[in-house]
């Protein structure tokens, strides 16, 4: 498994990190991520590609502190972070923001999007009159009109939301944004300005992603580095065009040949191996 | 309600305070909406104003009360209505407006110490539980069940032979019998805003637990909390009266259960003397019944779900216009000039789809392609004839095998669907139901719509399940929705789509849900399908990877229009329509993948 290069300090790392959620009734505990090793430099981005039930999306919640690690090590920017108190996480969160997958529900509401976008800065001890001007800044950075502010969730479009979420999680300049499926809920055309959007922000501030998806195409064009999860374990972690062209792991290859392509000779093509690869892997394979 | 949030922010608070205050002017604003609503609403209006008038009225009792509500004088009992006495005597001669008066106050106020103390004990412990969850929420939850299973009124009585006759401490007593009424709710609703993303969030903000609840959680549970205070106030005032009826209550203060219960020990000699305690009590209750009932409409309002559109008629649009021109028509589904429309709540149309014409042969796959919102779904379901409430059929012409189903009452449909054309729904979850094992949801419909027996629809069904390749297919027969994976579940719907053989299968984003390796092998499932059966498939789908996978031909659909429409290969290598062109330059396939990282020092040195 490639970790960064010594010259250069991760940012966020995890070691053999093991998360399990209590089983139902009196059943045993179920391990939802296996041992992860990650890293995440600083104004990069780490794709993590899986499919449902993966554990990807807990890999995030873990690096937040929404659900606790079982044994392992969550490190950020050298301080040990899964086992922060309450009242240091609360600290942590002016570093390590999210977006969320669904823009319907990671917004309350209730609450105008300038409350929303309040919430981080207030939480941090920010004043009102600076908080007013960065909410103002805040919307323009995203592109959204700036009496957005007034007006609730509900006004806007999938698209805006997200911008809107985005807009949140950058409110207290963080250095790495957990991005848990932040496009799968999209229209293809609103995907790619959302696209756009946060690699743009990167390009200004630096911010490191940990870019969460199940769509390997767009891992590809998001991240410098592609990590892929597969039942609780990374099965293989490598530069974007290493991992998307050249893949090592079984479970890469078949990840790739099943996600169809918008190009009919080239989808037949595809198909025709991913067939030839499905009836080589009925007989014993070699790897682990 | 947008203006009055617009208030919150124009105003200027005091450093530091800001956020509380926000959220409280935010909160009053959304209240102040409500409360305009509520006023709208006749019925809260008047219940409103009822509740207003009786409360003003026993509040004031000392100043509008001829006398005493105890003053008694013998020689005037059951002396009927006069001017110093506008509602007459009582049995014992005491004036019975100052008695309703004064008893109000009793009534009333033992109300409202019943619903405080219900309030202060189930509110927070709602809350505490909802949130946190674990060993409190059990051992709360447990007690709230006890509380909640022993009968009040028999709890009642036996604190009235315990605690003795005074009417507030039963009262306090019914304070804490319908507190489980309150935390059960406020529990539930908070477990569920527990795992809303946007509480994640605000705790990723660094916001402290004490502060999301007020912030996110409070907001929710306000609405139902209210609502609940209105009918639990009306439940505590009939069963006060019920004791005092009985005879249970003190007795030596007037409320108005006392003198219900002394009015009918004389219902022979002055039977209206039931009339006035009955009346305060039947209109204090019903105007908080009916207040309770406006609230809801005034809080459910706020949330912003639109008013429920009336059923349009359904009208039969299809035979007046059939044959609009656009070249031959296929034989398997032939759409020419259709639209949809929704009725809004004011009587007029919404267009969804602004005449459209499309084609599916037999044997053929023709994908229809756009995004959420483009009217793709809602012409896959005027096919099938099950456009949700409100919606319709507004003009052209659907023709199915040979027959016009634009317009075709809902009966003659009906036996179309299944036979005819089938269809495969996005959540394969959610259209099975959980109640049922898999085997039973197969062979129903087959013993209904075909007329097998019971052995041969088994038997079919075990069939169907191994034409979809389901390994195991026996034990899959015997199992629950739960128990079976998302692209298995999928397979079965693909079966019962299949179970009466159709020759059009309408599949509306079948693989939407699905990861891509299962997408991959149902896909092919599909197209296997079409090969062995000679199928025709209509797929609705936003992927133009799938639609590359499967489709012969492609239609791509745009605000209610089909903007383009020809062979696949053609339409995805030189896309004539700019709408088309917009949605693959999207597609992120042909991207090149993002180069290697550098570290930041060195880039910015470049820069």
């Amino acid at each position: 498994m490639s970790t960064a290069s010594p010259q250069h300090e991760a940012l966020l790392s995890l070691r053999d990190v093991h998360v399990s959620f209590p089983g139902r009734r009196r059943r045993a505990r179920t391990e939802v991520l296996k041992g992860i090793d990650l890293d995440v430099r600083p104004a990069e981005t780490l794709g993590l590609v899986g499919e449902s039930g993966s554990g990807k999306t807990t890999i995030g919640r873990a690096i937040l502190g929404l659900v606790p690690v079982a044994s392992g090590t969550v490190t950020f920017d050298g301080e040990r972070i899964d086992t922060a108190t309450a009242a240091r996480r609360r600290a942590l969160s002016r570093d390590l923001q999210v977006i969320f997958q669904d823009p319907y529900t990671s917004l309350n509401p209730s609450l105008t999007i300038g409350d929303t976008l309040a919430e981080p800065l207030i939480a941090q001890g920010g004043e009102a009159r600076a908080t007013r001007a960065r909410i103002a800044a805040l919307l323009d950075r995203v592109r959204l009109p700036a009496d957005a502010a007034h007006r609730l969730p509900r006004e806007f479009s999938g698209g805006q939301r997200q911008r809107i979420a985005i807009a949140r999680a950058l409110a207290l300049r963080p250095r790495l944004i957990v991005c848990d499926e932040p496009v799968s809920a999209l229209d293809l055309t609103t995907q790619r300005t959302i696209l756009d959007l946060l690699l743009e922000i990167q390009e200004e501030t630096a911010v490191a992603y940990l870019f969460v998806s199940h769509d390997l195409s767009v891992v590809r064009t998001m991240s410098h580095r592609v990590a892929v999860i597969h039942e609780g374990r990374i099965v293989e972690t490598g530069e974007a065009a290493r991992v998307t062209e050249a893949p090592e792991h079984p479970y890469t290859r078949t990840l790739l040949l099943s996600a169809p392509v918008a190009d009919v000779a080239e989808q037949r093509r595809r198909r025709a191996r991913r067939a030839a690869a499905a009836a080589a892997e009925s007989a014993p394979s070699p790897d682990c | 309600m947008s203006e009055a949030n617009r208030g919150v922010w124009g105003v200027d608070p005091p450093q530091g305070t800001r956020m509380s205050e926000s959220v409280q002017g935010a909160a009053a604003a959304r209240r102040r909406g409500a409360f305009r609503r509520l006023l709208r609403n006749p019925l809260g209006a008047a219940s409103l104003l009822l509740l207003a008038l009786l409360v003003l009225a026993v509040a004031l009792a000392p100043v509008l009360a001829p006398q005493g509500p105890q003053t008694a004088s013998l020689g005037d009992a059951f002396a009927g209505a006069s001017g110093a006495h506008p509602l007459g005597m009582d049995s014992a001669g005491r004036d019975i407006l100052s008695r309703i008066l004064y008893g109000g106050r009793n009534t009333l106020g033992g109300a409202v110490l019943s619903v405080a103390i219900a309030l202060l004990l189930g509110v927070p412990s709602g809350l505490f539980a909802g949130y946190y969850a674990g060993k409190f929420d059990s051992a709360a939850t447990w007690v709230a069940n006890l509380v909640m299973a022993l009968p009040a009124m028999v709890v009642l009585l036996a604190s009235r032979a315990i605690l003795g006759s005074n009417p507030w401490i039963l009262m306090i007593v019914l304070g804490f019998l319908v507190a489980p009424q309150f935390f059960r709710m406020v529990r539930g609703i908070v477990a569920d805003v527990r795992g809303e993303p946007y509480v994640d969030a605000a705790r990723v903000s660094g916001l402290p637990d004490v502060r999301i609840v007020a912030r996110h959680v409070l907001i929710v549970v306000r609405g139902p909390v209210i609502i609940q205070v209105a009918l639990v106030a009306g439940l505590a005032i009939g069963l006060q009266a019920g004791l005092e009826f009985l005879g249970v209550g003190g007795g030596a203060t007037a409320t108005w259960g006392a003198m219900l219960n002394e009015a009918f020990q004389n219902i022979q000699r002055a039977p209206i003397l039931m009339l006035w305690p009955g009346l305060a009590l039947g209109a204090t209750s019903g105007a908080l019944v009916l207040l309770a009932t406006a609230l809801r409409d005034a809080l459910e309002d706020r949330a912003g779900t639109p008013a429920a559109a009336r059923p349009a008629e359904r009208r039969a649009a299809g035979e007046a216009e059939a044959g609009v021109a656009g070249g031959e028509r296929a034989q398997l589904l032939s759409i020419r000039g259709l639209a949809v429309a929704y009725a809004r709540p004011d009587g007029t149309d919404a267009e969804v789809v602004h005449g459209i014409d499309l084609d599916v042969r037999p044997g053929e796959i023709v994908g229809l392609v756009g995004e959420s919102g483009s009217g793709k779904t809602q012409t896959a379901f005027s096919v099938l004839g099950i456009l949700p409430d409100g919606g319709r059929v507004s003009r052209g012409s659907i023709i199915v095998a040979g027959q016009e189903v634009a317009g075709l009452p809902e009966k003659r449909h009906r036996r179309l669907r299944g036979t005819t054309v089938a269809y495969v729904p996005q959540e394969p979850m959610s259209n099975l139901d959980p109640a049922f094992t898999i085997g039973s949801q197969l062979v129903e419909p087959m013993r209904h719509v075909v007329g097998l027996s019971r052995k041969q629809a088994a038997e079919r069904a075990l069939e169907l399940l191994r034409m979809v390749e389901i390994p195991e297919p026996e034990q899959v027969l015997r199992r629950f929705p739960h128990q079976i994976s998302g692209g298995m579940a999928q397979r079965v719907l693909i079966a019962g789509a299949m179970s009466c053989d159709p020759e059009l299968l309408i599949a509306d984003e079948p693989t939407t849900a699905l990861d891509v390796r299962v997408q991959a092998d149902v896909l092919d499932l599909l197209r296997r399908l079409q090969a062995e059966r000679g199928l025709g498939v209509l797929l609705v789908t936003h992927n133009l990877g799938v639609v590359a996978d499967l489709c012969d031909r492609v239609a791509v659909m745009n605000e209610g229009r089909i903007v383009e429409t020809g062979a696949t290969d053609r339409v995805l290598r030189d896309p004539q329509d700019p709408y088309t062109r917009r949605l693959l330059d999207a597609v992120l396939d042909d991207a090149p993948p993002r180069a290697p990282w550098r570290p930041v020092e060195a880039r910015s040195e470049t820069a």
